[in-house]
């Protein structure tokens, strides 16, 4: 048997680190928005010929909206641009023909307008708090005594917390977006986190039936018997995730990536924050009963 | 000479089955079964073919804006189902293959989305539907005394009257109180119940046809002057025929304007090239998993691996057979799903090791480690069910999200996860038990 509660503190200094950089880079990066968000037009267009600079200067000076950004990749052109209609989408192809002197293919033409993105925003917050509700209805039914709950809620919060942190840094970094997909990725992340706690208490429950020693022993019997388990688990689905997240297609990469960092906290939430958690609270309770 | 056991035919049966139906649709002779016969009557067709969403085969998702406030809310929803039949009507002759018209109620607002696969001059399109749908009255033209009479009649209607659909006050369905059969009742308003008094008069036992977008409705004979801006069209009309035709004047009288409020357009390269990256990224991953459950469980990983597989091919049956529509997010809702599969088998693998180890022999070890294991598994994959079934939002409730996006993966995941708690624990459980056994020990 492993004493992997012993190392409690460093569990919860890494914990809290991770968590405290994603706060802070929520608060002054913030994230970038997709136009599911914020309503505007997504262009995607396909170009015969490598752009440069130069020419990127140029489209970016000719499109002149007020909001509007220009990326070049290689043959494709993104413009995010403030909401178009397909006549504007029309006049804005032919200024680029010019620029370029080459054929424009339109690979995604996406309009998103206000009453739309507002209706996206409404449904997505009560899709999640919905899903948090049932979540938490769940657990109490899954969870008979309040310490296993609690416990297990304070790390899905922890999850969620490190899910929302690292995306934002995602998000300034690598330019992912907050789109209907990472609210996705989130609700998926919640209920794997929960998935996996499960597994881990399951196991400390059946210990704790059979012995009568201190939940913390058996708390690190458990752990050292689902541990195999947990970092195998993490590891298939890293390795069923990495692959979509390096080579998959472009619309889906920070939705694996998202998912990636979701399942891997679930996994690791579960022994060293859920269980750590569940021994302090079952401490505390017996503190207050004597 | 061990017999074989009713329940492996069985298997392998359902097995050979499932494989059937995932075979690629193209290929002319290996292709998955067209089921196409009759019972008592009816027709039954099934054909199992992947369907794949705009984001993978390119097309154009549009979605309109119903302008209702000046309706009283009673009518909206009928004058919405008008404005969606006349959209599917021009849509169709547009040509496109398998268009898509929804009419969708969020909160208070009234929309129309339309899905057009493989379109990609969308600003035809766009126009071809939102222009307001035209109903006007035609009569014979002067000339067709002349004509062959075996023109079609809605031919030979080629004089506009100055009666449009403006003039229509409304149509609705009632019942002949002789005949009792269903009729479409015309109430005009007094521009048009004037007007129409005029056209009946000098057309009696001629026909006056009723067209819509310049397409004939339908041309009934006028039996006799009418007054009073009240008309009735009588014929041998089922109740859904008459049904269908007050709609469809009541759409011409009652044009909502609409206006577009979001589009979605996907070039057809776009989608292929996605499709192929996701799928080898996938296959990558998917070898990555066979690799490492074999190193590092021998034989139970090439079980595990097996089960997967069995697993990867019901799945996609699956998807063929209900029919999902698959999606970029579907796709990964699926690879995902697979991680998840392999974690039942984890789970099973390491609670079997574990009795093992308590000296259990390998028959008792995987029957007992299978009791235990599925209880975990079975609470740990509710929580994901549930989540799923929230995203996927199947009575389409307007206060939760309704994109198809989130939809597809909510959708590939739940189904992933079930067909996983079967796989998982039923398939693997005949497979350890067929191929985990004991060595016997019949040399000393």
């Amino acid at each position: 048997m492993i004493n992997f509660l012993k190392f409690t503190k460093l569990y919860a200094l890494v914990s809290i680190v991770i968590i405290t950089i994603g706060l802070y880079s929520i608060f002054t990066f913030g994230y970038r928005y997709s136009i599911d968000f914020t309503g505007g037009t997504l262009l995607e267009y396909q170009i015969s010929k490598n752009i440069n600079l130069a020419q990127k200067n140029v489209i970016q000076k000719t499109i002149n909206k007020k909001g509007s950004k220009v990326d070049v990749k290689g043959k494709v052109i993104f413009l995010r641009l403030p909401m178009i209609n397909e006549k504007e989408e029309v006049v804005i192809r032919d200024q680029i023909k010019k620029i370029v002197s080459s054929n424009v293919i339109v690979a995604r033409f996406e309009t998103v307008g206000p009453s739309v993105s507002r209706e996206i925003v409404r449904t997505t917050t009560s899709a999640a708090i919905i899903a948090a509700i049932g979540i938490l209805a769940y657990m109490t039914f899954a969870f008979k005594k309040v310490t296993h709950g609690l416990s297990a809620v304070l790390a899905m919060i922890h999850d969620f917390l490190i899910l929302v942190g690292t995306y934002s840094l995602l998000s300034y970094f690598f330019g992912a977006e907050f789109d209907t997909l990472f609210v996705t990725a989130l609700l998926t992340t919640m209920s794997f986190s929960v998935h996996d706690t499960i597994v881990v208490f399951d196991k400390i429950r059946e210990y704790s039936r059979v012995s009568v020693k201190p939940l913390s022993v058996n708390a690190n019997k458990a752990l050292t018997e689902t541990m195999v388990r947990s970092i195998n688990n993490s590891l298939t689905i890293i390795l069923m995730l990495i692959p979509l997240t390096l080579v998959g297609g472009e619309t889906i990469r920070f939705f694996a990536a998202a998912l990636l960092i979701g399942t891997v906290t679930g996994t690791y939430s579960s022994p060293f924050v859920a269980t750590p958690l569940l021994v302090f609270l079952d401490k505390l309770t017996r503190r207050k009963n004597r | 000479m061990k017999k074989i056991k009713f329940s492996v035919v069985i298997f392998i049966i359902s097995l050979l089955l499932v494989i059937w139906i995932d075979l690629p649709e193209s290929h002319p002779v290996l292709h998955p079964p067209v089921i196409n016969f009759k019972l008592f009557g009816r027709t039954v067709k099934k054909e199992f073919k992947t369907k794949m969403g705009l984001d993978l085969k390119g097309g154009a998702h549009l979605v309109f804006l119903a302008d209702t406030k000046s309706l009283k809310s009673s009518d909206r929803d009928q004058a919405l189902e008008g404005a969606r039949n006349i959209i599917e009507r021009r849509i169709n002759f547009f040509g496109v293959a398998e268009p898509e018209v929804k009419t969708i109620k969020t909160g208070p607002d009234y929309k129309i989305s339309v899905d057009l696969p493989g379109v990609t001059d969308v600003a035809s399109a766009i126009e071809l539907i939102g222009a307001t749908a035209k109903l006007d009255f035609r009569i014979l033209g002067t000339d067709s005394a002349k004509i062959a009479t075996d023109t079609p009649i809605f031919l030979q209607l080629k004089n506009n009257t100055k009666l449009t659909g403006s003039d229509i006050k409304k149509s609705v369905v009632e019942f002949d109180p002789n005949t009792g059969k269903p009729v479409v009742a015309l109430e005009f308003n007094s521009r048009g119940g004037k007007l129409f008094e005029r056209i009946t008069e000098g057309n009696v036992g001629k026909p006056l046809g009723i067209f819509l977008d310049n397409m004939p409705l339908t041309w009934p004979t006028v039996q006799q002057k009418i007054t009073g801006g009240r008309a009735v069209i009588t014929g041998e009309f089922s109740l859904d025929d008459a049904k269908k035709l007050s709609i469809a004047i009541n759409s011409g009288a009652l044009p909502i304007s609409i206006s577009l409020v979001e589009q979605r357009n996907i070039g057809p390269s776009l989608g292929a090239e996605q499709i192929e990256k996701s799928v080898f990224a996938g296959m990558i991953g998917l070898l990555g998993v066979f690799l490492f459950m074999i190193l590092y469980y021998g034989r139970l990983g090439i079980i595990a691996s097996a089960t997967l597989v069995i697993y990867g091919l019901i799945s996609y049956a699956l998807f063929k057979i209900i029919p999902i529509v698959l999606t970029l997010p579907g796709i990964a809702g699926f690879i995902l799903s697979i991680g998840m599969a392999v974690d039942s088998n984890i789970l099973i693998f390491e609670r079997i090791k574990e009795e093992i180890r308590r000296g259990q022999d390998r028959d008792t070890a995987i029957r007992l480690g299978f009791g235990r294991a599925i209880d975990a598994i079975k609470d740990a994959n509710i929580t994901t069910l549930l989540v799923s079934f929230i995203l996927f939002n199947p009575l389409n409730w307007s206060f939760l999200p309704q994109f198809g996006l989130v939809k597809g993966f909510a959708l590939t995941l739940a189904i992933g996860v079930a067909t996983s708690l079967f796989t998982g624990v039923v398939i693997t459980k005949k497979l350890l038990l067929a191929f985990y056994k004991e060595k016997k020990k019949t040399k000393i």
